[in-house]
């Protein structure tokens, strides 16, 4: 079985312009593979081409040169469109547009009756996507009754009761709080530990990269590192040239480093460099 | 005061009107209009008036919400009253120049307002106990045999959904919109009709922008749901009909009769 669940090749893509202006590259010459099952985050600034990307791994964009395979599936194919739309669902940046039934679990049916798919069936799918997320007892409610957590975590279910193979996530709690957050990165996680969905997280905040398989980090189009998140975050200097943050504990031991104090390079949080710090207290007495 | 509207507002709950068929409550509300139509004779409305106070009791909304619905047409209830008292031929009952009140205008005025009052409850029952989708899967089912003549059913069913799911979710940003504008110092209470209209411009303006921006992010969420028309579509909720939605029918039809049988009987007071 081909391990590479979705694979980018020598991706190019520009946006139309107006006549006459010439059209700047969103993403140049870009390759990327993401592995069945895994769960990647993609990192990068406003404008690094990273919303664009995600928008290929679906066929909402077709690229202008190279091209995507989803699941072995060429994404320029007509033919493949619904297939590939089945398998890899997307989960937008503002839940409020993207449901569009006014009862929570009648918008979660949606891609069902979409599909054609039996009502008893479409009833049970329903149900069943409705528990994972931990929405089920709000079913009935209206979605403009909900926090902006859990009108993600409906969104989520709409797209998990299609039972894809992999779900991409544009900078989806850009626009909740902190709460919300927690509930939606726990629900994601879930989905990728328990039912081995492959994930595709896109974002710009450091602590949900940091607790990825891999981390793949773009910029102007091109993808400047793509690596394990340790791996990643060890590159301070390289992640601060192009605008990103690292998540402040490793931001503070690569400070610390600098002025001579012997800690490891690749600690991601607050735990991890407690814990380093102690032993390096106790070797020092 | 954006948050009075309560056309297309729905109570959830468990009470036979609830569970009945939406295609039979719309089918059944359009009876009772064209009920309230047919009665001539005042005590016809009365038949009008009790199957409004039973339908109520039975679906358990309360009586006041016939009030909140009422009152964003009391302008219009008002008006025909007026209208019909002042301008119906008949017996003078009080007389100052040209006006004149009759009799005639007074009976008119009651059964116009009584009328009116009756159709805005009942329709309201209908949105009340029916969610906006199932009343917009019913106008869909009910249609769909127009269908044939190439008229869009689905697509005009499918943008009342949408139009009825983003209504909160609009009136709430307006509500920010003009919190925003006011913080700016934009004045939008006082002054003439034609200032406060042209205060609302620097609302509107980016409630548009927003709208279009909304629609633009839901039709691509609505593409990444496999959605392409109404063609193979199948539905969550099927529609049956059970006893009570038969019972309800004949309950219509019988007040219905009743209303025919009281036009010709009894004697109307006009």
């Amino acid at each position: 079985m081909e391990n590479r669940f979705l694979r980018a090749e020598h991706l190019d893509f520009s946006y139309n312009t107006g006549e006459g202006e010439t059209p700047t590259p969103v993403l140049q010459d870009l390759s990327v593979h993401i592995r069945r099952g895994e769960f990647t985050a993609v990192l990068g600034h406003n404008g690094s081409g990273k919303s664009t990307l995600a928008k290929h791994f679906n066929a909402i964009l077709l690229p202008r040169g190279g091209t995507v395979y989803v699941d072995g599936m060429d994404t320029r194919e007509e033919d493949n469109l619904l297939n590939i739309r089945q398998t890899v669902g997307m989960v937008f940046q503002n839940p409020d547009n993207q449901i569009v039934a006014t009862i929570v679990e009648e918008d979660v049916a949606f891609a069902l009756e979409n599909m054609g798919i039996d009502p008893p069936e479409i009833r049970r799918r329903v149900d069943e996507a409705l528990r994972e997320v931990g929405m089920y007892e709000y079913r009935m409610h209206a979605p403009h009754q909900l926090s902006g957590g859990q009108k993600q975590r409906v969104a989520i279910a709409g797209i998990v009761a299609m039972r894809p193979k992999c779900i991409v996530l544009d900078e989806p709690t850009a626009m909740l709080d902190p709460r919300g957050r927690r509930e939606v990165l726990r629900t994601i996680r879930k989905l990728n530990q328990e039912h081995g969905i492959t994930v595709v997280l896109i974002t710009h905040y450091m602590d949900e990269a940091a607790r990825a398989d891999r981390v793949v980090v773009m910029n102007d189009g091109k993808v400047l590192l793509d690596d394990t998140p340790r791996g990643v975050f060890s590159h301070v200097e390289v992640l601060e040239s192009v605008g990103l943050d690292v998540p402040q504990a490793t931001k503070l031991s690569h400070l610390l480093r600098q002025s001579g104090i012997t800690l490891p390079d690749d600690i991601l949080d607050d735990e991890e460099f407690a814990a380093a710090w102690q032993k390096l207290m106790e070797v020092h007495g | 005061m954006l948050k009075d509207i309560t056309i297309g507002q729905y109570f959830p709950g468990e009470s036979v009107v609830h569970r009945m068929d939406s295609r039979i409550k719309i089918i059944l509300t359009i009876a009772y209009i064209v009920m309230l139509f047919l009665s001539s004779n005042p005590a016809g409305l009365l038949v009008g008036l009790f199957f409004l106070w039973l339908s109520y009791g039975i679906s358990h909304i309360p009586y006041k919400m016939i009030l909140r619905s009422l009152r964003p047409v009391v302008p219009i209830i008002l008006f025909t009253g007026v209208l019909n008292m002042f301008f119906m031929d008949g017996d003078p009952l009080w007389q100052l120049g040209f006006l004149k009140i009759t009799r005639e205008g007074v009976l008119m005025a009651v059964l116009m307002t009584v009328r009116i009052i009756c159709l805005i409850a009942g329709t309201s029952l209908m949105t009340y106990t029916t969610s906006p989708i199932a009343l917009t899967d019913a106008i869909e089912r009910l249609l769909s045999p127009l269908g044939r003549f190439r008229l869009p059913v689905h697509e005009l069913a499918m943008m009342m959904t949408i139009a009825l799911r983003f209504i909160p979710t609009l009136i709430e940003e307006t509500d920010k919109i003009m919190a925003a504008q006011k913080a700016r110092g934009a004045d939008l209470e006082t002054g003439g009709i034609m200032q406060r209209a042209k205060a609302l411009v620097p609302i509107l303006i980016p409630l548009f922008v927003s709208a279009f921006r909304r629609a633009d992010e839901l039709a691509l969420a609505m593409e990444c749901r496999c959605y392409h028309g109404g063609e193979g579509r199948t539905r969550m909720k099927q529609l049956h009909l059970r006893y009570y939605d038969f019972v309800a029918c004949a309950f219509v039809a019988l007040c219905i009769v009743g209303v025919i049988l009281i036009n010709r009987f009894v004697p109307a007071l006009l």
